[in-house]
């Protein structure tokens, strides 16, 4: 295997003495609807194919066709697989942002374009290939109406004729992205074919960037958050979903409907489930609600603004303690403008989501396999605390394509939390139900429909006494109020722990969360090779958050809170929890521009801030 | 010394006395058009012998909402938030198909901040008894207008109202409530039929039962006193029910009777005091209804019945035991399930 050659790089005339293998960024730039994903999608499994780590992301408009979306596939053969800010080859599709696309490059950056755009003009210190794609996919495709779709496989071709992606690879990845469709495999094939063939004959190549075999993916699969997440659920048991559709969290239900379909369907014909279209999010959370008092694994799939609808629903589940999973996949705020860009900004709404004194609990997955194993772990703590727990996905996990090593099959049985039968409720006579009989504030529950005459309680908000009767009496009040805070203390020693990750001797520490984690750790490793700064990590998994978040502070001079967001939520609910000496140990380091966090925005600000 | 045995209480089918089917004491006000109804639905529960255990009482917010507390107590109940009970009585039903859902709403509840709601259970046709306590007005917070206010219905305070009510019986016929009908707190007979008839029914019951307020909206001027709905109800027909348990009677006359058939066999008699009126009709039944606003009538009866349209639960295709009590074994797939994903994804 070669390494980076350190060859010194001055203009496009001279690129070709560069060798930079397996560690580069390609960005497809094509119009909303054009089609582009298979072509984006073999490109990236091929390379995958060849043991080349990759990440893929698609940066895609709230539109259905017409505006331009741009897809980039970062290899890296360190294991990087965070948003590389850098784009190192470009494919460039879109004539409307063309242009720009070509002038935001970097010098000595790559750039294949469609010959009737002519780009290689614009600038002297890039290599530039043309194609004529349309001529080609005539050739190949000899019905028009396919032509369009086809079109974009010919660059498949070309670019692995350029970086020297094994043809084999190509081909297979074609096979697999059309499996039952041998005809459509077939044509795209030639297309992607036509491509590679036109390049040999016809490109020099000047490029530094080249693909070469490794074993780094063996094993590994590629799949987005959302669908682990979905596979995750259902290997929870969970058993009723409600949803309404809202970007970017809807394919998280599509794919566990397809899943669900698959494997919950009994010999019978009959499912073991019930996902349920709602009319809105306040419906949603609503029927997650009635199931989950009722007894079933309930959940929703959501994003900002339905977690702002959920809000009055949610406060009576934690003031009724009604157990539920809330999956919120982030992205940016309100109404139209930038709902298709990843962001962490729902962290202190949802962590006090509602009026009164509410606080929920909180799980932060930052990889497809947490957002697997957090499902089973979301059940469990909901059903455990009776509460409603919520996983903070966002955009970037959810809906973009990741490397990872197979999901583990969950070794935690499922978990139904202080439920009294029948047979229980004959040998106590009755029960209390919010009594705190075991001093970790849970208190017992029954489920509707118990066969026995004991088993029933009025379930109603903020005013009830042990007995589940009605109560405006202050010390009822006060006195529940002071359980449901014990049990979220308790909660505290039961939640997913953080990972901690040290350095050599560092007295400086990062704090992240959820995908940050990905250009955290990247980052990390460029200010230690480039400037000399050692840094100990904590990757937040939860909220409430547990004791080691606060050892971990204690041990450092200074902690920098890297999250995607304006205004440093983490940093502000980090405040509320810790001693008042500490607070000024903080310092944030907020990313906030839709785009997945990129390594090199982390550590330019920090060393800044460091002084360096 | 010698001593008589006290007589042994009366008891339904099931073996429980009346007593069993009880609430709190109500916190209503007296004379309350509600507490009428929530002993209707303890006598009708009580006769059709349901294990109380089996019911799930659900509401919103309001002085109709309360009611559940006091009638009852041996049914799990879920007092949720301001017009959202239809999404919380779909979840119970998802989690539990065994569950008799009887939800108590408002018509603020309903048919303002509830409406969305109130629409989209109606047309899921999902099994549950939904109660209007329909006054016409907010009580707990004192007396302000609600959207089943007739046009020219006037305030205590003089506010005349000028728009026009929401019908929800109208709008229930109309996406696909499967038994529909409208009563009066006051007369006993015929909300007793319809409960237990609504008992019996697979399917979406939508019952407004007007009730009124006799603190905020019983005065001259109001169309939702006693007094007015008294002077200007209007019934389709004489209701009598006879449940599957008790012998059916063959006394009836055919020509003037609408005779429906219950799923659990039960027969619901419908004495036609409108010699045209078919219940099995949705046109007629819209139809009916805006003359009866047109005439200023308060019509009730029952609308509506649709016995054969599948239920929400049947539509799912669920298995027979409830959601909320399968083991892990059924809800957990086995090793070689994810083995078969992961291998999708390599």
């Amino acid at each position: 295997m070669s390494t980076t050659d350190v060859a010194r790089q001055d203009t496009g005339g001279q690129l070709g003495r560069k060798r930079i293998v397996n560690d580069m960024s390609i960005q497809v730039a094509t119009v909303n609807g054009s089609g582009s994903q298979s072509s984006n999608t073999v490109l990236l499994r091929a390379i995958f194919q060849m043991g080349v780590p990759i990440s893929g992301k698609n940066l895609f408009p709230s539109n259905i066709a017409g505006l331009p979306t741009w897809y980039t596939i970062r290899a890296n053969k360190d294991g990087y697989i965070g948003r590389k800010k850098e784009i190192d080859f470009l494919v460039a599709m879109n004539p409307e942002t063309a242009r720009d696309d070509v002038m935001s490059l970097d010098a000595g950056a790559s750039v294949l374009y469609d010959e009737p755009l002519v780009l290689d003009k614009l600038r002297n210190d890039l290599v530039f290939y043309s194609v004529p794609y349309d001529k080609l996919v005539a050739a190949v495709c000899p019905e028009a109406k396919l032509r369009k779709l086809v079109k974009n496989m010919v660059y498949v071709g070309v670019v692995a004729q350029l970086l020297e992606i094994d043809m084999g690879e190509v081909e297979k990845a074609i096979r697999k992205q059309f499996s039952k469709k041998v005809k459509a495999a077939n044509l795209n094939l030639a297309a992607a074919q036509a491509g590679f063939d036109y390049a040999k004959a016809n490109l020099e190549k000047r490029g530094a960037f080249y693909i070469e075999r490794m074993n780094k993916t063996a094993g590994k699969i590629i799949v987005d958050g959302n669908s682990a997440a979905a596979l995750g659920c259902m290997f929870a048991g969970c058993t009723v979903v409600t949803w309404y559709p809202i970007t970017p969290s809807s394919s998280l239900v599509e794919t566990m409907i397809e899943y669900m379909k698959e494997y919950r369907i009994g010999p019978d014909g009959k499912a073991t489930f019930a996902i349920v279209q709602a009319e809105d999010e306040l419906a949603a959370i609503g029927m997650v609600i009635g199931a989950g008092w009722a007894g079933a694994r309930s959940m929703t799939a959501t994003a900002g603004p339905g977690i702002s609808l959920m809000s009055e629903f949610a406060g009576l589940a934690y003031y009724a303690e009604v157990p539920g999973v809330i999956w919120d996949i982030q992205r940016v705020g309100p109404s139209t403008g930038l709902p298709t860009r990843t962001s962490q900004g729902d962290i202190l709404t949802t962590a006090f989501l509602s009026h009164g004194d509410t606080k929920h609990i909180l799980l932060i997955p930052c990889s497809v396999s947490e957002c697997f194993g957090m499902a089973s772990e979301a059940f469990n703590l909901a059903e455990q605390f009776q509460t409603l727990v919520f996983v903070m996905s966002d955009l970037d996990l959810g809906m973009n394509n990741w490397m990872s090593d197979p999901f583990d099959y969950p070794t935690t049985p499922i978990k139904r939390g202080k439920v009294l039968h029948k047979e229980d409720l004959e040998k106590l006579g009755g029960f209390a139900r919010y009594k705190d009989l075991d001093g970790d504030g849970v208190g017992y529950r029954t489920l509707p429909g118990t066969d026995h005459p004991g088993a029933a309680y009025f379930t109603r908000g903020s005013g009830h006494n042990d007995h589940s009767g009605y109560s405006e009496r202050p010390d009822d009040y006060e006195n529940n109020m002071e359980r449901l805070n014990r049990k979220f203390e308790t909660a505290r020693s039961f939640v997913p722990r953080p990972e901690i990750s040290k350095g050599a001797n560092a007295k400086i520490g990062i704090i992240a969360y959820g995908t940050s984690h990905w250009g955290v750790i990247e980052s990390r490793d460029q200010l230690k090779n480039e400037y000399g700064i050692e840094t100990d990590y904590l990757r937040l998994r939860a909220y409430p958050f547990t004791r080691e978040v606060h050892e971990f502070i204690e041990q450092h001079e200074r902690i920098y809170v890297v999250e995607q967001n304006r205004d440093g939520q983490m940093l502000s609910l980090l405040k509320l929890d810790l001693k008042p000496e500490l607070i000024t140990r903080l310092r944030s380091i907020a990313h906030l521009d839709g785009l997945p966090l990129d390594a090199r925005s982390v550590t330019d600000e920090l060393s800044n801030m460091e002084g360096k | 010394m010698a001593t008589t045995p006290a007589a042994e209480p009366k008891t339904n089918r099931i073996g429980l006395t009346v007593v069993e089917y009880k609430g709190g004491k109500t916190t209503l006000c007296a004379g309350c058009g509600h507490n009428a109804i929530s002993e209707r639905i303890i006598e009708a529960m009580y006769d059709m012998g349901v294990k109380p255990e089996r019911v799930v009482k659900l509401s919103g917010i309001g002085c109709s909402s309360k009611s559940p507390a006091y009638f009852m107590n041996r049914s799990h109940s879920f007092n949720s938030v301001h017009g959202r009970m239809p999404s919380v009585a779909t979840g119970a039903m998802l989690a539990n198909r065994d569950l008799i859902a009887l939800g108590v709403s408002g018509d603020g509840d309903t048919a303002s901040i509830g409406i969305g709601q109130f629409i989209h259970l109606m047309r899921r046709n999902l099994p549950v008894i939904y109660i209007i306590e329909d006054n016409g007005v907010y009580g707990l917070t004192k007396g302000q207008f609600s959207a089943t206010a007739d046009l020219g219905s006037k305030l205590k305070t003089g506010v005349i109202n000028d728009l026009p009510p929401i019908d929800t019986c109208a709008m229930a016929i109309e996406l696909g409530a499967t038994f529909v009908g409208r009563s009066f707190s006051g007369d006993k007979r015929q909300l007793s039929a319809m409960l237990k008839a609504a008992i019996a029914h697979h399917g979406t019951v939508m019952l407004d039962v007007v009730s009124p307020c006799v603190t905020f909206n019983d005065h001259e001027g109001s169309t939702k006193s006693y007094k007015y709905v008294k002077d200007h109800e209007e019934s389709l027909q004489e209701i009598s029910f006879v449940p599957h348990f008790e012998e059916i009677d063959i006394d009836y006359d055919a020509g003037a009777t609408v005779s429906v058939t219950m799923h659990d066999g039960s027969h619901l008699r419908l004495r036609k005091l409108e010699e045209d009126y078919d219940p099995t009709n949705r046109i007629r039944a819209m139809t009916r209804l805006t003359e009866a606003h047109d005439k200023g009538e308060v019509l009730t009866g029952l609308f509506y019945v649709n016995t054969k349209a599948p239920t929400f639960l049947e539509m799912l295709n669920m298995v027979n035991q409830p959601l909320a009590t399968l083991p892990e074994s059924l809800t957990r797939p086995g090793r070689e399930a994810l083995e078969a994903a992961m291998d999708e994804l390599r």
